[in-house]
């Protein structure tokens, strides 16, 4: 599929695109390309209040974002608070895979039929806005008061393209460390204290092996490898790319020293080996896992199983520095045919309103992008989330780059083919290498970046 | 003017206007101009160029879309053809099972005996079930580590098969599911062409002595020789333009082994925006369809009244 930074938010038995919506993607594409010959003015006004208030007509607002997990109904409900607090406005929500959402974009809003509004990921942003599909949100910003101290800086510097503002980060979505406390407890282990540093983890491990239980299953497809790999390549001091976001950097020594300890995973019999899509959940879920790294989107998926045993901290320090992968979820505003002036100033008012109810979004299994919501007792209450949170100021992102992700997909190749025992993995990472290189170079040609 | 000479002695049959066998395939004409011949050709112009639908310029690049393929240093060079080996694996070994097992079945069900019809169903009534369906299923199915098919060898005693995880298994689940979903097709249409063919020749060759194996060899099979042709060739077809299972089961996986062209083309179009290099891709690979098509169809021709004479003298 698509190596599009894809859909943190799924649930574990995601079914990918069928054939009907890969046809309908195709049928919209071909729509959209026999009328992008006649795309014409788009509206690219910045102007207005920033979203304050709303004084105009009657409008109807289309919100387009993947979340298809836990989080789905939580914006849905703040949709609907919404809309019984603002009569002239309506919003309605659609919500669809990421990978369809990435694909089908573009098409809709040069066809007129897409959103007025949208959640873009962190490292997608800087396509979408070099692709001409945003429209600047300096002024929502301005009048929401928000400021670089309030974010994670990265986080934060994301949101800009050329200059101008394109997203208002809504949450961060890092990697946790869950684990089953049923199985630390029967293996003598203290749930209580699970291990936090490499050497007690190790020995963790190697206890559960005792037990007859493969540990930490290490999965070798990007949900939840991916981020586990890029989370430990940042953990023993690497990169995944040079300062300059021109070469791929994750074949250096730290990225396969990384690669290797998941490897060394597998061969030791921490692992089970052949692990597939999901399986390293489902496992901890089945009592054969003690340990995985996973995304906070998964604190929902597991809530839901009722008798299971469940806990999660921030991820261990297996490497030199503490490090976490996360990503973030940002509201934009996008330029499209037939859009009204009204429709503009009514998306404005909804992005600086959802944006101001952080905590209840971190229900939905998120962490409050903004610093002051995370330090609310209304997010302390929240245990499991704010015990990922802990890691805030360690948390790592994606480069933002246009094109960036079609370069970390190589890297999920690598993972694949060393975690399943085909390539060693210092080859795996510099054939990646490799390929990413050239992808970066012709992505400089084409985004003039 | 052009009208033809008039033949006086003969009235012409043409019975209305010159344009009403247009005006009768203009409703077809239109959907297919709409949705085949102006996508072709719209795809042809977007292959000659460095196509991003979005982006202001869309610089034209002539056949540098398609020397790149040809080109090992370019960027969709190792791409597109590890992508077109895969395809080529999966049709290689999936054609020959799809082309013979439901001919097997469709000659065992062609007899007549109680249950006849229900057995017919069971055997069509996966391929009612779309590929989501059958893929996600699957992958559980199959999962190396949790799924019933190795919870099942190990009660056995077996050792369990990395069935999606490593090679060559990933090929052997993706064609197992495949001939397992769409196997009832063929089976329907070869039972259609059982059929056709006259009984009377099977009460010949029985009269002539000839065995089971023979008259299979003499009767049956020269008899479904267009039915045949049809098989091979949309079998082909839709084996090269397997997507789903391998999306969904292995997503491509173990590395990019199970990469099909079409999920480069997808993720190139797509997923990179690179519409001009995958309208290339996609191109190269209808034309690639088309040859094994044309071969297909002529080495299964129907044999010229030439060499029946020769066989008869």
């Amino acid at each position: 599929m698509s190596q599009t930074p894809l859909t943190p938010d799924r649930t574990p038995a995601r079914p990918g695109p069928s054939r009907r919506n890969v046809l309908a993607g195709l049928g919209a594409l071909g729509a959209a390309v026999t009328l992008a010959a006649c795309t014409g003015g788009s509206p690219t006004s910045s102007t207005g209040g920033g979203g304050a208030t709303y004084a105009g007509g009657k409008v109807d607002l289309a919100f387009w974002n993947g979340f298809t997990g836990g989080d789905g109904p939580v914006m849905q409900d703040l949709v609907d608070r919404f809309n019984a607090a603002h009569e002239t406005i309506t919003v309605k929500m659609t919500t669809m895979e990421w990978a369809d959402f990435h694909a089908k974009l573009p098409a809709a809003l040069t066809s007129g039929q897409g959103p007025h509004v949208a959640i873009q990921h962190l490292d997608s942003l800087p396509t979408s806005a070099a692709r001409g599909l945003l429209l600047p949100l300096d002024d929502v910003a301005d009048e929401l008061g928000i400021t670089a101290d309030d974010f994670i800086r990265t986080v934060w510097d994301a949101g800009i393209y050329g200059g101008a503002r394109y997203g208002i980060p809504l949450d961060v979505h890092p990697l946790g460390f869950f684990f089953n406390t049923a199985v630390l407890a029967g293996a003598g282990l203290d749930p209580a204290a699970p291990p936090m540093a490499r050497a007690e983890y190790e020995a963790a491990l190697d206890t559960l092996l005792g037990r007859g239980v493969a540990g930490h299953w290490m999965s070798p497809h990007t949900f939840t490898g991916g981020q586990t790999l890029q989370s430990l390549i940042w953990q023993f001091g690497g990169d995944l790319f040079d300062a300059e976001g021109a070469t791929a950097a994750w074949a250096r020594d730290e990225g396969v020293e990384a690669l290797s300890w998941m490897v060394d995973a597998v061969h030791k019999g921490w692992s089970a080996r052949d692990v597939g899509q999901d399986a390293d959940l489902i496992a901890l879920q089945n009592g054969q896992a003690a340990f995985n790294w996973n995304g906070i989107w998964s604190i929902n998926t597991l809530d839901q199983i009722g008798g299971l045993e469940w806990d999660v901290r921030r991820l261990p320090r297996i490497g030199s520095v503490d490090a976490a992968w996360a990503g973030s979820h940002n509201f934009v505003l996008t330029k499209q045919r037939g859009t009204s002036d009204d429709q503009l100033e009514a998306a404005r008012t909804f992005i600086n309103w959802v944006s101001q109810q952080s905590a209840a979004w971190a229900v939905g299994g998120q962490v409050p992008a903004r610093l002051s919501a995370r330090d609310s007792a209304e997010f302390a209450a929240l245990a499991p989330q704010s015990a990922i949170a802990e890691q805030a100021e360690d948390l790592r992102f994606v480069p933002s780059i246009p094109g960036i992700g079609d370069a970390v997909g190589e890297l999920y190749t690598a993972l694949n083919e060393a975690v399943l025992l085909t390539k060693d993995p210092a080859t795996a990472l510099a054939d990646a290498a490799a390929r990413a290189d050239k992808v970066l170079a012709d992505n400089r040609d084409r985004y003039g970046a | 003017m052009t009208a033809p000479p008039r033949r006086p002695l003969r009235r012409p049959l043409r019975r209305g206007a010159w344009w009403t066998p247009y005006a009768f395939l203009a409703p077809f004409l239109a959907i297919f101009g709409t949705f085949v011949v102006f996508p072709a050709v719209r795809g042809l112009w977007m292959s000659l160029h460095d196509w991003d639908f979005l982006m202001p310029s869309k610089p034209f690049v002539g056949l540098g879309n398609y020397a790149d393929l040809f080109d090992p240093a370019s960027v969709v060079f190792e791409r597109f053809w590890d992508g077109m080996s895969a395809t080529g694996t999966f049709v290689l070994a999936s054609v020959p099972v799809l082309v013979s097992l439901p001919l097997l079945l469709a000659m065992a069900l062609n007899r007549r005996f109680p249950g006849r019809t229900f057995l017919r169903a069971v055997v069509f009534l996966p391929y009612v079930l779309g590929v989501a369906v059958v893929g996600v299923l699957f992958r559980f199915v199959l999962d190396p580590n949790l799924g019933i098919l190795n919870h099942l060898l190990q009660a056995t005693g077996l050792d369990p098969v990395p069935w999606l995880t490593a090679q060559p298994w990933a090929w052997v689940s993706l064609v197992g599911v495949t001939v397992w979903w769409t196997l009832g097709f063929n089976m329907i249409i070869y039972l259609a062409g059982l059929q056709d063919v006259p009984a009377e020749l099977y009460d010949a060759a029985k009269v002539d002595g000839a065995s089971a194996r023979q008259r299979f060899r003499h009767v049956t099979l020269p008899g479904l020789r267009p039915v045949l042709a049809f098989v091979l060739t949309m079998t082909v077809l839709a084996s090269a333009n397997m997507f789903g299972q391998a999306d969904l089961m292995t997503s491509g996986g173990p590395g990019t082994s199970t990469k099909t062209a079409l999920m480069v083309i997808l993720e190139t179009g797509l997923g990179q925006y690179k519409m001009g290099a995958a309208a290339a891709m996609g191109y190269l690979l209808s034309i690639g369809l088309g040859i094994v098509s044309v071969v297909n169809f002529v080495a299964l021709r129907e044999r010229g009244p030439r060499r029946r004479a020769r066989r008869a003298s």
